[in-house]
């Protein structure tokens, strides 16, 4: 049975890994091709590095980077950040990347996704969807978000980081998205991002029964208990996390072994 | 030498890197057929539509060539479905290698997912490619067609149903998962076929 999959997801900007990174015996933790190379070895099933740099010269050392780690690392890594275009797309694959993910430019120009897919393949495109919920007065507050109900809230995809919404639905923005090519969706869920208090998991199973492609889990995870419960509950085939493992909350190892504990297939 | 066809079907970066960190020092990415039939070993990579693959080698004439190599040859994802009879994905006619069709998943069970994607264990072992495992290893996979299980299969994967996770015939050996992606385990599989 193919096995859940763990993967941690880096920030870069201007070559280096962001964020701060408490590992023990670790010293280039700056490194973004060193730490996705202890990721790698402590069993992480696939990396995200997400180019966070606001200047073309951080961009184009993105690109560099991207070099260095198809060199070194010997699993699949999916890189994404200010990609919106086809020429994007082709030159991080030139560069070695196993995956984009598209956001924002995808929302904006959906057919994006399908000259990606239609140049690439599909297994190249994650399509990246921020939402957030929003109710007849406004959008829930992201305290309250994760004890609310999601059976019949409306989520509302952002562009932007997350920052602006748009007109359109989670559901239908991520059936048109495989309908085009995707093949991937990687869902955040904005009330539940940074609050380490879990996933939504009733929308994870919805959005999960929806779709024939895998889904990616991402944002929200405080314990190995949430990331359990979206694996089995919430259905979803990934997930993607940054502060647990960055803060040495907990290792790949111990998360995984946590999670076989509960009867969830993974790669030990 | 080792040589990697060269041809139009997708990134082989990754499977240049895989080789060098197995430590082959001398490669050469090729679609020149004296060339080809001189290097010790042959990988035929592909990504994509196995198709438009096929196509791409028919255009240049390697069709023929890829079939006269008597040194070992790894087929790799598509590279692997290439060489198989034939295959649904576009209604093209294979290398013929293999003597089984590609067919594209077709799941009752609507929790597994199409692609197949992730990190999958291979059971049956039946080659030289697959020394030194201890127990069944898992392998990185992303594709939405599959060979059948069939004479020429040396492992097993199941998805729903049990599909070729790697064949052999003679001197040509394919994976449909991808062991330049497949961490520790793919090293070695690479390793055992630059052995051969």
């Amino acid at each position: 049975m193919v096995a859940k999959r763990i993967i941690p997801c880096l920030d870069v900007k201007d070559g280096k890994t962001v964020k701060g990174i408490n590992f023990l015996g670790l010293k280039e933790v700056g490194d973004p091709v060193e730490l996705g190379a202890y990721y790698s070895a402590q069993g992480a099933d696939e990396l995200v590095y997400l180019d966070i740099s606001a200047t073309i010269e951080g961009r184009n050392t993105f690109t560099g980077l991207v070099r260095s780690i198809s060199e070194r690392i010997d699993i699949p890594f999916t890189v994404g950040g200010g990609i919106s275009s086809l020429r994007d797309a082709g030159r991080l694959l030139e560069a070695g990347a196993d995956k984009v993910t598209v956001n924002s430019a995808a929302l904006r120009n959906p057919s994006l996704i399908d000259e990606i897919a239609g140049h690439f393949g599909s297994q190249f495109v994650v399509v990246a969807i921020d939402a957030r919920t929003v109710s007849g007065e406004g959008i829930l507050p992201g305290r309250d978000a994760a004890e609310a109900s999601y059976g019949s809230a409306r989520w509302v995809a952002m562009v932007d980081g997350g920052r602006t919404p748009t007109d359109r639905e989670l559901f239908e923005w991520a059936s048109e998205a495989e309908s085009r090519g995707a093949g991937e969706i990687m869902f955040t869920s904005m009330d539940h991002d940074g609050t380490k208090c879990g996933y939504p998991v009733e929308t994870f199973a919805r959005l999960c029964s929806s779709l024939t492609i895998p889904v990616i889990a991402s944002g929200g995870a405080g314990s190995a208990e949430d990331i359990a419960r979206v694996l089995t509950e919430g259905k979803a085939d990934a997930a993607l996390a940054a502060s647990i493992f960055h803060y040495g909350e907990t290792t790949i190892p111990q998360l995984k072994e946590r999670l076989a504990s509960y009867g969830i297939t993974v790669r030990l | 030498m080792i040589a990697i066809v060269e041809y139009d079907a997708g990134n082989v970066r990754s499977v240049i890197n895989a080789l060098k960190r197995c430590g082959v020092a001398e490669y050469s990415l090729t679609s020149d057929p004296s060339t080809l039939a001189s290097s010790e070993k042959v990988i035929l990579p592909g990504v994509g539509d196995a198709s438009v693959a096929l196509s791409s080698l028919r255009a240049i004439g390697l069709d023929a060539v890829i079939v006269g190599l008597t040194q070992p040859v790894l087929g790799i994802c598509v590279g692997m479905q290439a060489m198989c009879s034939w295959t649904e994905e576009g209604g093209a006619a294979g290398l013929g290698i293999f003597d089984t069709p590609v067919k594209r998943f077709c799941l009752e069970d609507p929790s597994l997912k199409v692609p197949h994607m992730g990190w999958n264990t291979v059971s049956d072992l039946l080659s030289p490619l697959f020394a030194g495992f201890d127990s069944d290893p898992f392998v990185y996979y992303v594709h939405s067609f599959y060979a059948p299980v069939c004479p020429d299969t040396i492992g097993v994967t199941v998805h729903g149903i049990p599909f070729s996770a790697a064949l052999r015939k003679d001197n040509f050996y394919g994976t449909q998962f991808h062991p330049e992606k497949s961490g520790k385990a793919g090293e070695r599989i690479l390793k055992n076929f630059l052995a051969l």
